[in-house]
Formats: C-alpha cells, sequence, structure tokens
C-alpha cells in the first residue's frame, strides 16, 4: 500500500517548478556522512489484502477477555459499550482532526469537550474538570504534583491501598525532586488510618485515598482522614472508579481538592491497557493551576455561543519552563467516547449500572461464602473484592481452563470484578470452579 | 444557538436498559449510608435517536483531514489510513485485558516486539518502549532516562538542559518537570543552532541537548555531528524530539546522527489520527547504555514466547499504568507493514517535495525569512501584509477558513513574526496544493484591496472570532442549569 497520490509524472513536473533535479537533490542539506543511503532492513510493503490477513491472523493469536466471561479489574474493567458509541467515534470529522487551536472549525470538538468537562465535573462533584489525561496513573502522578506546586510541601502520603501500578507512576515522576512519597501501610484492605494520621505533618501536600481502593473496598475512615490532611493544611486528592458515582458519594462531598481517575470504564474498550483516559476535576481555587487543555464557553464578535481552549497561560506552548505541567496532546477521542457514553447510558442508566455491578458482586460473595471460601478482606466494598484462595494462579488456570478469565492474582487471594455485563450463571460456574478448588 | 446535550434533555427520556435481573436490590444494607450518594449526578436525559443527532450535529461542526487539507505545521496532518481503523477494533485487540494470563496475549506481545523493532531499524536506536501516551510523555521519559543515566554515574551536579530557542514548549516544560533549569540556546543567521553559541554553554553542568531535527523552521540542523560532538565531549546526552521526523524516514536516522535518546510521535510520521487531541503514541528509542533505564515492562522474546519482564532494577519505573496506548501501536504497525522496506522513503521524499513546491509557489506573495531547500515544513511570514495593510498572521488564518482550509499553524516558532508554519505533508496532490496557493495569493490581494473583510473574517464559519479574552477573564468550564 501507498499512500502518496502525486504519480511520477506529476513529481517530475513539481521538481521542475522546485529548480532541481531529482528526489535526491531535496536531501542535499543532509550531511552524507548520516545519510542511510541503503533500504531499510524491514519487510516489503503489503497490500491491504495482506495486511488483513496478516492482522487477523495476529489477533487471532489473543484471546479476547470482553467476550467471555471476565472477572479482571484492578483498574481496567469489562464495562458494556453501547453500540452507538463507536458508531458516532467513526465521524472522522472528530477523529482525523487534530486539537481544536482553530475555534471557528472546531465547534463541534470544542463543545463536546465542554460537555464533558460538564458530565466529569457533575459526576465527581468537583467545581470544574479538564479536557483529559493520559490514563488514571498519569492523571493521579500530576494531581501530586500540582499538590506539591500549590502548598509548597514537599510530602505525597501515599496509602498501600492505592493501585500499584499508580504508585509506581507518581514514584516515577517523582524523578523532578519536587515530591517525596511517604508510603503509608494498609489494615485489614484499606488505608490504617492511625498511619495516615500520625505521618500528617507542616510538609505534608497531600494525602492520595483510592476510594474504592484497589482491593475494591471502601475506605470506610475517609472523613477522619480528611479532617486530619485538611487541618493541617495539605490537600485530598481522591482517585475513584466513574461508574461507582452512580451510587457513592463524589470526592467533592467528601471535601476532596482534586478528584482523578481511570475513564477507560465509560465507553472504552479494554484495549490491552490502553488508550483509556486519566479524568482530572478540581475545586475552583486550583484553577489556573490545573494541567492540560480546559475549554470555556464565551461568545463571538456577533454574539454568538462559542467554545474556546481557554486559560491558555497555564500551558507548556506559551509557559514554556515554567508551565507546570508538559502535557500537549492528550486523550481527546477517548473523552469523546466517555462524554457519548454518559449521554446514552444518562444519569438513570449509570445508576442503574453501578447497582448492578454491586448487586452481582455482593451475590459472588454470599455463594463464594456457601462454597465455602472468604473475602481476605470484611469491608464493605463496590463492585470488586479479594477473596482468600491458597494459590490463586492456579485457580486462574482452572477458570481458564473453563473458558473464564479469572481474576487479578494476589497474595493468597483472587481480586475479583464483577460489571453489569456477568450474568448469575457465569458467576455460579465461577464459584463452582473455585469452590472446587477450595475443597481439594 | 448550539444547544448543548443537558439542554436538549427531558425529565425520564432513555433508551439504555439492561438486561433481567432476579437478583434483590441489596444496596442499602451492604454499603453504610455515608457512603451512598444522594443527589443524583446531573448527566443527560435523552433518548438514542437524540443523541445520535446531536453528536452527528457536532461532528459536522468539525474539520478533520477527511474534510480537506490540514498544512499545521508541526502536527503532521497525514491521511489515516482506514485499515488500520479496522484493525485496531479486532476483537483480538480491542477486546484483551491487560492483566489477561501471558499466554492469551502472545499476538498482541509479538505485536508490539515487532514495532519496537521496526522502530529501532527507522530510527537507528538499539532499543524502544512504547509506553509515552503522546509527544511530551516521551519527552518526560526520556528526559528521565538521561537523568537516571547521570545519577547512575554519581554524576548528580547536572541540572541544566539546554534547549533551542526555535523549540516547541513542550521541551523546557519536561525539562522543568524534570527539575532542570532550562538554558537556550541561540539560532543563528540561518535559522540552525548556532555551534557557537552552543560550545560556550556546555560545561559539566549540562545533562543535554533537547533537539529537533528538522528544527521547528522546517531546516535540518546540517551541523548535527558537531553538534553531537560537542555535547558529548562535555558529558552531556542528546535527545531528538521526533516531532518532525517524518522529514527524515527511510533517508537518516537520528541513530546515525549521534543522539542517545530520540522519541517518534505515532500519531504524527506513523499516520495513527489525532482523534481531536488525542490519543497519541510517544515510543521512545535509546543507545545500547541506555537500554537498562528504559520503563517496565519490557518485552522479552525466548523462544517463540514473548513476555513482560519487571525484572529491570535499574529501570526509571512507569510512567503509564499499563503498557501504554496499545491501540494506537496497531495502527501504526499496521502501517509500516503495509508501506514497507521501500515506502517509508518515499514518504519522507513526497512530504519534502509537497513542502518545497508550496514555498517555491509562494515566495513571490509571502515573506519566507529562510527561503532555501526545506525539509516536511516551512515557515511564512505575514509581516510584510501587517505592514502594508495591517492585515496579520491571524487573519490569513480566518481567510483560509472561509476558502475551505485548515489554517497553517500561527505564531510558532517564536522567532519568526507573524509566523504561518506549513506542513502539506506527503498525502497531498498537487492540484489540492495549488488551490491552497491560489487561496494564499487571493488572501493576499484582498489584504491589499480590502482588508476589513479579512480582519472580520471568517464569515462562512458556524461562529466568527469568539472572544478568548472574556473566556479567559470569567471562564466558564462547565453548564449550570438556569445560569
Amino acid at each position: 500500500m501507498n499512500y502518496v497520490p502525486n504519480p511520477p509524472w506529476v513529481v517530475r513536473e513539481m521538481l521542475d517548478t522546485i529548480g532541481i533535479k531529482s528526489m535526491e537533490d531535496l536531501f542535499a542539506d543532509i550531511p552524507e556522512a548520516v545519510k542511510l543511503n541503503r533500504e531499510l532492513n524491514l519487510p516489503r510493503p503489503e497490500s491491504e489484502m495482506e495486511l488483513r490477513r496478516d492482522l487477523a491472523a495476529l489477533a487471532a493469536r489473543n484471546l479476547a477477555a470482553d467476550d467471555r466471561p471476565c472477572f479482571l479489574g484492578a483498574g481496567a474493567y469489562d464495562h458494556y459499550i453501547p453500540a452507538v458509541v463507536e458508531h458516532l467515534l467513526l465521524r472522522s470529522e472528530f477523529y482525523t482532526a487534530y486539537t481544536p487551536y482553530q475555534p471557528e472549525l472546531s465547534q463541534g470538538i470544542l463543545q463536546s469537550i465542554f460537555e464533558y468537562q460538564t458530565m466529569i465535573a457533575n459526576l465527581t462533584g468537583m467545581d470544574l474538570a479538564n479536557a483529559s489525561m493520559y490514563d488514571g496513573g498519569s492523571a493521579l502522578a500530576e494531581a501530586c504534583a500540582l499538590a506539591c506546586d500549590t502548598t509548597r510541601r514537599r510530602k505525597i502520603l501515599l496509602p498501600e491501598t492505592v493501585h500499584p501500578a499508580y504508585r509506581q507512576v507518581i514514584q516515577t515522576y517523582a524523578m523532578g525532586g519536587k515530591m517525596e512519597i511517604v508510603p503509608v501501610p494498609g489494615d485489614e484492605g484499606i488505608a490504617d488510618p492511625e498511619a495516615v494520621t500520625s505521618r500528617i505533618d507542616k510538609q505534608t501536600a497531600a494525602v492520595v485515598i483510592q476510594h474504592p481502593n484497589f482491593y475494591g473496598n471502601l475506605e470506610t475512615e475517609l472523613r477522619r482522614i480528611e479532617q486530619a490532611v485538611h487541618g493541617a493544611g495539605g490537600l485530598l486528592i481522591m482517585a475513584v472508579d466513574p461508574i461507582s458515582l452512580g451510587l457513592l458519594k463524589p470526592p467533592g462531598e467528601w471535601g476532596a481538592d482534586i478528584a482523578v481517575g481511570e475513564g477507560q470504564p465509560l465507553g472504552n474498550p479494554l484495549s490491552f491497557g490502553g488508550p483509556y483516559l486519566g479524568f482530572f476535576a478540581a475545586t475552583e481555587k486550583l484553577m489556573r493551576r490545573v494541567p492540560g487543555r480546559l475549554v470555556g464557553e464565551t461568545v463571538d464578535r456577533d454574539g454568538n455561543r462559542a467554545f474556546v481552549l481557554t486559560l491558555q497561560a497555564r500551558e507548556q506552548h506559551i509557559r514554556r519552563e515554567k508551565a507546570g505541567s508538559n502535557i500537549c496532546s492528550n486523550e481527546a477521542l477517548c473523552a469523546l467516547a466517555a462524554t457519548i457514553y454518559l449521554t446514552v447510558v444518562g444519569k438513570e442508566g449509570l445508576k442503574e449500572i453501578a447497582r448492578r455491578c454491586h448487586g452481582l458482586a455482593c451475590y459472588a460473595r454470599q455463594q463464594l461464602e456457601k462454597a465455602g471460601l472468604k473475602l481476605k478482606y470484611r469491608k464493605p466494598f463496590f463492585k470488586e473484592f479479594a477473596v482468600a484462595i491458597g494459590d490463586p494462579q492456579a485457580a486462574n488456570a482452572a477458570l481458564l481452563k473453563e473458558g473464564i478469565i479469572g481474576g487479578y492474582e494476589l497474595e493468597g487471594a483472587l481480586l475479583l470484578a464483577f460489571t453489569e455485563k456477568r450474568t448469575r450463571a457465569e458467576i455460579d460456574r465461577l464459584v463452582s470452579v473455585l469452590g472446587g478448588i477450595a475443597h481439594e | 444557538m448550539s444547544k448543548l446535550i443537558f439542554e436538549k434533555s427531558v425529565k425520564g427520556a432513555r433508551s439504555f436498559t439492561l438486561p433481567g435481573s432476579d437478583l434483590p436490590d441489596r444496596v442499602p444494607e451492604e454499603i453504610p449510608a455515608d457512603f451512598l450518594r444522594e443527589e443524583d449526578p446531573l448527566l443527560p436525559e435523552v433518548g438514542e435517536v437524540e443523541a445520535v443527532r446531536h453528536y452527528t450535529e457536532l461532528s459536522r461542526k468539525s474539520y478533520g483531514v477527511d474534510s480537506g487539507f490540514y498544512p499545521l505545521g508541526s502536527c503532521t496532518m497525514k491521511y489515516n489510513p482506514k485499515i488500520n481503523e479496522w484493525a485496531a477494533r479486532l476483537p483480538g485487540f480491542a477486546g484483551l485485558h491487560p492483566y489477561q494470563p501471558e499466554e492469551t496475549v502472545q499476538g498482541a506481545l509479538e505485536l508490539m516486539y515487532e514495532l519496537q523493532r521496526m522502530l529501532c531499524e527507522i530510527t537507528g536506536m538499539d532499543a524502544f518502549t512504547l509506553q509515552p501516551a503522546a509527544g511530551a510523555h516521551g519527552e518526560m521519559t526520556g528526559a528521565m532516562i538521561i537523568k537516571a543515566y547521570h545519577n547512575s554515574r554519581g554524576d548528580t551536579k547536572r541540572t541544566k538542559m539546554i534547549v533551542p530557542d526555535s523549540a516547541h514548549g513542550t521541551n523546557p516544560a519536561t525539562a522543568n518537570m524534570l527539575g532542570y533549569k532550562v538554558i537556550e540556546v541561540k539560532s543563528d543567521e540561518r535559522g540552525l543552532v548556532d555551534v557557537e553559541d552552543l560550545r560556550s554553554l556546555m560545561s559539566d553542568e549540562i545533562a543535554g541537548l533537547m533537539l529537533t531535527n528538522p528544527n521547528t523552521l522546517g531546516l535540518f540542523e546540517e551541523n548535527i555531528r558537531e553538534i553531537a560532538e560537542i555535547v558529548h565531549a562535555a558529558g552531556g546526552l542528546l535527545y531528538y524530539d521526533g516531532a518532525n521526523a517524518n522529514a527524515i524516514i527511510g533517508i537518516a536516522r537520528p541513530g546515525d546522527m549521534g543522539f542517545d535518546v530520540c522519541h517518534l510521535n505515532l500519531h504524527k510520521t506513523f499516520a495513527t489520527p489525532h482523534g481531536g487531541g488525542g490519543p497519541g503514541s510517544g515510543p521512545i528509542g535509546v543507545k545500547g547504555f541506555l537500554v537498562d533505564f528504559l520503563p517496565v515492562p519490557v518485552i522479552e522474546k525466548s523462544g517463540e514466547r514473548y513476555r513482560l519482564s519487571y525484572d529491570r532494577p535499574r529501570s526509571i519505573g512507569k510512567i503509564h499504568a499499563f503498557y501504554g496506548n496499545f491501540g494506537v501501536m496497531v495502527k501504526a504497525y499496521a502501517y509500516i507493514k503495509a508501506l514497507g522496506n521501500t515506502g517509508l522513503k518515499e514518504v519522507a521524499c513526497n512530504a519534502v517535495l509537497n513542502a518545497n513546491y508550496l514555498r517555491t509557489m509562494l515566495a513571490g506573495s509571502y515573506d519566507i525569512p529562510y527561503n532555501r531547500l526545506c525539509k516536511h515544513e516551512f515557515v511564512a511570514s505575514a509581516r510584510k501584509q501587517k505592514k502594508e495593510t495591517g492585515v496579520t498572521a491571524l487573519d490569513v488564518a480566518k481567510g483560509l477558513i472561509d476558502r475551505g482550509f485548515h489554517p497553517p499553524t500561527v505564531y510558532f516558532p517564536l522567532i519568526v513574526e507573524e509566523a504561518l508554519m506549513i506542513e502539506p505533508t506527503e498525502t497531498e496532490t498537487r492540484e489540492r496544493l495549488d488551490a491552497f496557493v491560489e487561496a494564499l495569493l487571493e488572501i493576499d490581494r484582498e489584504a491589499r484591496e480590502n482588508p476589513e473583510r479579512l480582519k472580520e473574517a471568517p464569515h462562512k464559519a458556524v461562529i466568527r472570532r469568539p472572544d478568548e479574552t472574556a473566556a479567559a477573564r470569567n471562564p466558564v468550564l462547565k453548564w449550570e442549569p438556569g445560569k
């Protein structure tokens, strides 16, 4: 395949117009010493027919989780995606556009981002939201950086109940030297409230709380932690599952200063971990320090409603080395998927999905307990929990044999997630396999 | 007036339903009351047909490469092949959970492994990571690798990073995120890095130089070997910003120029769509001595098996929760396979041909500050029009909208006044380039005959010159009922 449209005779005429002899002469400014002067050592070009066959063969060497009973979660969830979402994302005015720098040509994209910001702000109960970050992990790391910037403090308290990959990402971002990570142990599947509060001091920029946390548990001591960190002049950063917000009290009502999370559950496919989107919401006080793009409403010269990229003085292309973040491209199309998803499932639909997930998880716990298994922690959960299993790896292998994608392997436990796609029959099969192992 | 989806909501309207269930609704007992949401989130209430019409209408108020010519400089807005969209949506790719057992994702790991190998060959680097989710994310990863390298040698006094005055804003912003003090190196009268200025800036406090080549003026840094020697002699590393790699793929390689770390934008050079601002993908390539510092996990192959390896004690760590934007990787992989060993060079040749063609055709009417052989893009200036007629680069951009084109990048790079940065890419026909030239010549005539009309442009768009100052002064960032 080749996507260059000018045939050789046109190329010839264009070279004549420019006044040079050959394509080679177009690169006369590149020193010979750094020219490749050989063909790239790559396979020969493929036709679309060959490409289609090869890619289909490669894809067939994978086992798609989303068309099997999948109980794997741990930060990426197999929620149902209404057909409308994918259909509208293929409108190529959306997906082949760049960042909306020219508002007159981008009102559609700008308006959709404005709607997205509104939905995320409403869902999280925060004053405002940005246009998206790379993923949940990087959004959380940027939130920590913002907290250090705005409080002029260094310490980030990071409980062990936060997703381990998110903790690793924050640790990597800390290479900048502006933040110091203070690990906090967990206690019975939640952040140890004593350990958190005793570590809070005048150097604490923020406490990070994932809620529900990595183990699926509600952080039941959240109120106490919030009071302690605010009492010491630090910020509360919350990482949340957007689906849970159809049911659970939102971060804004808990007093969070920044709320972030992985937006993948909102209409984005699992896609082996990406592209996903990080959502990022904050209080109005932090508005001028929020990283990434923001879309605002204004009017045009004729008084018509219009949407524009705004508060750009925060961003790298204006502020350069004084910018708080270097983010430029974000995950706009994934944010559009989330916007369309939330529109299509709507206010009632999101509540029902959240309740269904929770109801299925409750049913699974009940059945697992009936089969003689125990949960690792005795804490309220939303859609995910850890069940104690001696050999989680063997359990997953046994489930896979039955065509079931099992859970995330913890030490002596399996972390199981229940989306609205799961059925009672699937859960019964899960329980029968796990129960069988437990009794061996 | 353009209505928001919230303003189209009708209480109780909906299409979506869940399958029936005979499970009891146990919510109130299982979750402590204090943890439940009391007030419903304000979300739209519309039936499916209204949702579809709403977002279809918004798509019609947007403009992509599929709509027409999009010569946005430094953004490489080339055609996005449709077969790649098909590939990324195959259930065997789109339906994979990132934590599935390795034996169930061998095809995905093979694709990533092969993509890394092909990128190594294209750039002349020794190893790649695909984890960064965008160009700036890649820059950050690259700067982390540079920092980790110096630290590993106990060389901790390197606290400064050099960037050219023509650099993208992400370069200095990235250096700042890593705690580096940013030192700017000047451009010389030919628009290239001032080699003597660079020499004078070097010391044992310099961590490295971040360089885009060709640079943001679309000019190849001809002294690249000397620049590399200067930076390396002082113990610094050389970072390649791949924003402009479309100009040189198959012709020259960063690895052969002396770069130690390099990023590529799959969403520019490798034809994956920009999605209205993302998702992108910004893989990082390194030379052999830096391989240990790459983020985890690293994809390894032993025999016919692929695996994700986390056992990398010197790694900088993770920069993305999972493995990066896999769906974007699938599209780039398909693109490279389609073009193959000969096609990528054709890309660079035709991208450079198209840019030089436009430059030649426009040189009579617009000022071109560095008017010589350019690479994939060039920077014109509206300073002549501004001086003679008052019409600015912004007015020219708005005039282009009326003529059916997406404008070029304006007011960048900062070292050119009234800049119009034009990158046609290789996927445009001569006819379209000619039509674009004709539009710009017509705008030049209009500037002389009726500048006021241009100052009021665009006349044919859905809105006209939104008030950005008001938007920033009193920010309205979300819809609120009744406001």
